[in-house]
């Protein structure tokens, strides 16, 4: 039994006009405890939509999401989530919105326990110095750092990154997506992402699901991305596996978008035969 | 248009400013320097109601019976009704508003309501209190309490019924307590719509004391304005007039700090 099993879930929105857009369907995703799994997909085909049910934010259709055995569908300090917009509060301190977490999560800990704690996580993201400010005054890679502090501290079973590079500007993503690397490698937690961009897929996962384009998009297949670990970007970039998985999720993604697929001269959503591609290193 | 700077403007409009205060002044002046022998001949001239003022600034706090106190204590007469009904109305109108904002169909249901009763005149309500509550001291805190009310209420309601999704799924994934939630995201998330509220409703009920007071009388400035007119001492009445407003000045000035300090920045 896998660790976090999305059983057969489907995502059917009720639109204003009374009719109903089904964004996806019977998804079926297993993920091991500590494995690193990215979901990779266009605009529209519900994988944000997907996290938030994970996270317990969302109710699905149909389907199940299953956790470490026990269905889930309410919030709680066992999955975190850190958001393309941060999400951090605005009126709170670095401080203060870290803090605000740690407690939540720690309640019987003493206050200096907690202040360390705080404190610890503070200089590990490089934000000493800063803890004091507000979110407002500190840049959008700033702000994600604040933003995986607050979900790592909380320590739990399963972290969900919501295309949380997204809003951060080139060189400062490839810093905080080596900071991410070495948090996980710390803390060996299971994480599920979503994101748009196929590089940081393939450099952080284990394995990446390939979504179809919405509606009713549907997960096509598993790319499963065997590189070493610990990971030194340099040297994957080198690899020639992942040159050929770059360009077999590009291939997808470009055999899979909307332009295309109402061209009518591509294979449908859905029909591509699910393969996956080993990279053995 | 050439560029002025910051400074260069600044001064243009202190200037333009204090001209047509001289300007209204001397016309006041020139105007009423006919009028001055008795006190029932016109308006008093600036100079007189400057007299005036001066007498009762430098004894602001005398009390010599009933009908003839220092202006210091007829304003805290008033400032006092103030501060107890404007307490109670923001005490219940954010808790009221809180709930409302969090569910959306008790807002949906009440909101008629509250539109229909926020356009009403504070002292309309005044018979009611007064014939319900016997004591006119009390219908006017009553007074102060229902025209800071509605403004308090509704702002709370739409800041709360606001709140980003965001910050609602941190307090979700975070499992804060409803009290921890309350005071750690719904009110600093709400807080500058409420104090928004907060601060029409000052106005509002500083401009209905003056009027509740000059009814039920006795004390506070709306009276000391009555009884001024009634002994026909138009300049204390212009001098009281004006104290109102410079006291409605500060109260603002006030809850525009407090606005500033409980604002955020995304």
């Amino acid at each position: 039994m896998a660790f976090l099993e999305v059983e057969q879930v489907s995502k059917t929105f009720t639109e204003a006009g009374g009719g109903s857009l089904c964004v996806f369907k019977d998804v079926r995703l297993h993920i091991d405890k500590g494995q690193f799994v990215a979901m990779v997909g266009h605009s529209g085909c519900g994988k944000s939509t997907l996290l938030n049910i994970i996270a317990g934010l969302e109710q699905p259709s149909r389907g199940a999401i299953i956790l470490d055995g026990k269905e889930i569908d309410t919030p709680g300090l066992d999955r975190m989530v850190v958001f393309q917009n941060f999400s951090l509060l605005p009126w709170m301190t670095v401080y203060e919105n870290i803090h605000l977490a740690v407690k939540a999560a720690f309640a019987q800990w003493d206050r200096q326990k907690i202040h360390d704690y705080v404190q610890r996580y503070i200089h590990m993201v490089g934000l000493a110095g800063s803890e004091h400010k507000k979110p407002a005054a500190l840049s959008g890679g700033m702000r994600q750092r604040v933003g995986l502090a607050r979900a790592f501290t909380v320590q739990p079973k399963v972290l969900l990154l919501d295309e949380p590079f997204a809003q951060i500007d080139a060189l400062t993503r490839v810093n905080i997506q080596d900071e991410l690397m070495h948090m996980w490698t710390a803390t060996q937690n299971t994480v599920f992402m979503v994101t748009h961009d196929v590089e940081e897929a393939i450099l952080l996962s284990d394995r990446i699901a390939l979504m179809t384009s919405g509606p009713e998009a549907e997960l096509a297949e598993i790319v499963d991305v065997r590189f070493p670990r610990p990971r030194i970007r340099e040297q994957v970039m080198d690899l020639p596996e992942y040159a050929r998985i770059k360009k077999h999720i590009i291939q997808f993604l470009k055999n899979n978008s909307r332009e295309v697929s109402a061209g009518g001269d591509a294979p449908a959503a859905g029909v591509l035969v699910a393969k996956s591609v080993v990279a053995e290193a | 248009m050439k560029q002025l700077s910051v400074t260069v403007q600044r001064r243009r409009t202190q200037v333009i400013s204090l001209a047509l205060l001289a300007l209204f002044l001397s016309v006041w002046q020139l105007s009423t320097k006919a009028a001055t022998t008795g006190p029932s001949k016109g308006l008093p001239s600036p100079t007189a109601v400057g007299a005036r003022a001066w007498e009762m600034i430098s004894d602001p706090f005398y009390d010599r019976g009933p009908n003839d106190k220092g202006i210091g204590v007829q304003l805290a007469y008033s400032l006092g009704r103030l501060a107890v009904g404007y307490s109670a109305a923001a005490v219940v109108a954010i808790s009221l508003g809180v709930l409302l904002g969090l569910s959306p169909s008790l807002y949906g249901a009440l909101n008629p309501y509250i539109q229909v009763l926020k356009p009403i005149s504070p002292l309309a309500w005044m018979p009611l209190f007064l014939y319900t509550i016997k004591d006119s001291g009390m219908s006017a805190i009553m007074v102060i309490f229902m025209s800071s009310l509605w403004p308090i209420l509704a702002n709370t309601a739409f800041g709360v019924a606001g709140i980003k999704r965001d910050y609602l799924n941190v307090s979700a994934l975070l499992q804060l307590s409803w009290f921890k939630r309350l005071f750690a995201v719904v009110l600093p998330a709400a807080a500058p719509a409420i104090v928004a509220g907060l601060r029409i409703s000052i106005g509002s009920a500083w401009v209905a004391i003056i009027a509740a007071e000059m009814l039920i009388g006795g004390t506070g400035i709306g009276y000391f304005v009555w009884n001024e007119w009634n002994n026909l001492q138009l300049s204390s009445v212009i001098f009281a007039i004006l104290m109102t407003g410079f006291v409605g000045v500060l109260l603002d000035l006030g809850f525009g700090s407090l606005a500033k300090t409980l604002s955020y920045k995304e």
